[in-house]
């Protein structure tokens, strides 16, 4: 039954094709990023880096939304959920990121109102369940992710829910691959950009980085046969010396992206330079909530003032984040820090790139 | 986090959709696409909420590649 379901993207035949290609066409050694996490977990899942040319090195880049959450943003998720009268809704993969002292999953074993949703209308029909208690999203997630909390906040206007409010820590990707680019450790020379988020910002996003920076950026799919597709293309444009925007997965990407997402994206946040975690502030990284919608500002609404927290010590998420370390460069991978008991993020998130390693190369 | 599932849209009320895969239902929001799907449209969702229409036969291949995706999770665990 197995067989009949393998599509012509997991097709052996189609990669080897791929594989054949980039090794005939690559002659120097490059470094190709992935910013998204669900294209870790897929390189890590099918061993595409084993399939390549030793010299084609592949890099995790900060394409985890959990893991680039800064410690003071975690800290004041976990002082909301301590709050009375409070149900804390967030997306599963927060529960475990270990704040400085404690982890959502901890406070509600404590007896925490702390509830996974799978989508943010879940949040207003909890608000409506629950006139007399305060219902609070913790937003963290990219371009794909924003329009849909914006969405909520739209509707909670329109039906008068005043119970129900936000802490935004949405991060945009365009504005972290300039500022890895500016980073002189980092060396990049080309880019495999998010499959879903550029769903939404379209492979048009990408044209200030081909033409500040000169640096190839392909969208790819998810699939063994997208990600070869994708990192044939950029070798190919690396080998002949050209910049420009591909996409490896249009059949669900486009070069214009979803226009009506980003307006209501944009009629609810506002970007700012947001702190992301091991590289620090980004200029106009970040959404944060805009005046019309501050009635929805949880940050607004709850004294979350927590004080600036350090890294965990010895995690080198910052710089596996910058792709400047790979996990096996951190003394705490494997050791101290497991999926079981992790210490950074980049282990707590399935999406992480240290959970990755942990899973598919331990 | 920015998984996205191809579902096939079966009824439409307002901004929401019921929408159907592999015998789940789901209620979705269509207020983030534009123009909205029609009965019988495959949407990309993330989150809740419909991120754009694919076509038929693709969306049937990306599904087919997820019932793959979640027996090899099931065998692993």
């Amino acid at each position: 039954m197995k067989m009949k379901h393998i599509s012509e993207y997991r097709d052996k035949e189609v990669c080897q094709n791929f594989i054949k290609k980039i090794f005939d066409i690559h002659k120097k050694e490059i470094r190709l990023m992935e910013v998204c996490g669900t294209h870790t977990m897929a390189i890590a899942r099918n061993g595409i880096k084993q399939l390549l040319p030793k010299t084609v090195n592949l890099l995790s880049g900060p394409g985890c939304p959990v893991c680039v959450t800064s410690q003071q943003e975690i800290d004041k998720f976990i002082k909301l959920s301590q709050l009375k009268n409070v149900i804390v809704t967030t997306f599963g993969d927060l529960m475990r990121v270990p704040g400085t002292e404690t982890s959502l999953l901890q406070e509600r074993a404590e007896g925490a109102d702390v509830r996974v949703v799978y989508s943010t209308l879940d949040c207003l029909q909890i608000a409506e369940k629950n006139p007399n208690k305060e219902v609070v999203f913790l937003g963290v997630g990219f371009e794909t992710t924003a329009p849909t909390i914006a969405s909520a906040i739209i509707a909670a206007d329109k039906k008068g829910i005043k119970n129900f409010s936000v802490i935004s820590a949405h991060k945009l990707v365009p504005p972290a691959l300039t500022a890895l680019l500016e980073n002189d450790e980092v060396n990049v020379d080309g880019f495999i950009c998010p499959g879903h988020a550029s769903v939404i910002i379209g492979g048009k996003a990408y044209v200030p980085i081909i033409e500040n920076y000169s640096v190839p950026c392909v969208v790819a799919g998810f699939e063994p046969v997208d990600m070869l597709q994708a990192i044939y293309m950029l070798t190919d444009q690396i080998e002949h010396g050209e910049a420009k925007i591909e996409i490896a997965y249009k059949r669900v990407v486009n070069f214009e992206g979803n226009a009506k997402a980003r307006e209501v994206m944009y009629d609810v946040f506002k970007p700012y330079d947001a702190p992301w975690r091991g590289i620090g502030i980004i200029p106009k990284s970040g959404l944060k909530i805009k005046e019309d919608f501050q009635n929805f500002n949880a940050e607004n609404k709850f004294d979350l003032f927590v004080e600036e927290a350090p890294e965990p010590k010895g995690c080198a998420c910052g710089e596996i984040l910058c792709g400047t370390k790979t996990p096996m460069d951190c003394p705490l991978f494997g050791k101290k820090c497991t999926p079981d008991d992790p210490v950074g993020p980049c282990m707590v998130s399935t999406e992480g790139t240290c959970a990755a390693y942990f899973k598919y190369h331990n | 986090m920015c998984l996205a599932v191809p579902m096939k849209v079966i009824k439409i009320e307002d901004n929401t959709a019921t929408v159907e895969v592999s015998g789940t239902k789901r209620t979705i929001g269509l207020d983030i696409i534009d123009p909205p799907p029609k009965i019988g449209d495959y949407v990309i969702v993330h989150a809740g909420f419909a991120i754009n229409t694919i076509d038929e036969q693709e969306a049937q291949l990306i599904i087919n590649d997820f019932e793959v995706l979640f027996s090899d999770e099931n065998e692993t665990h």
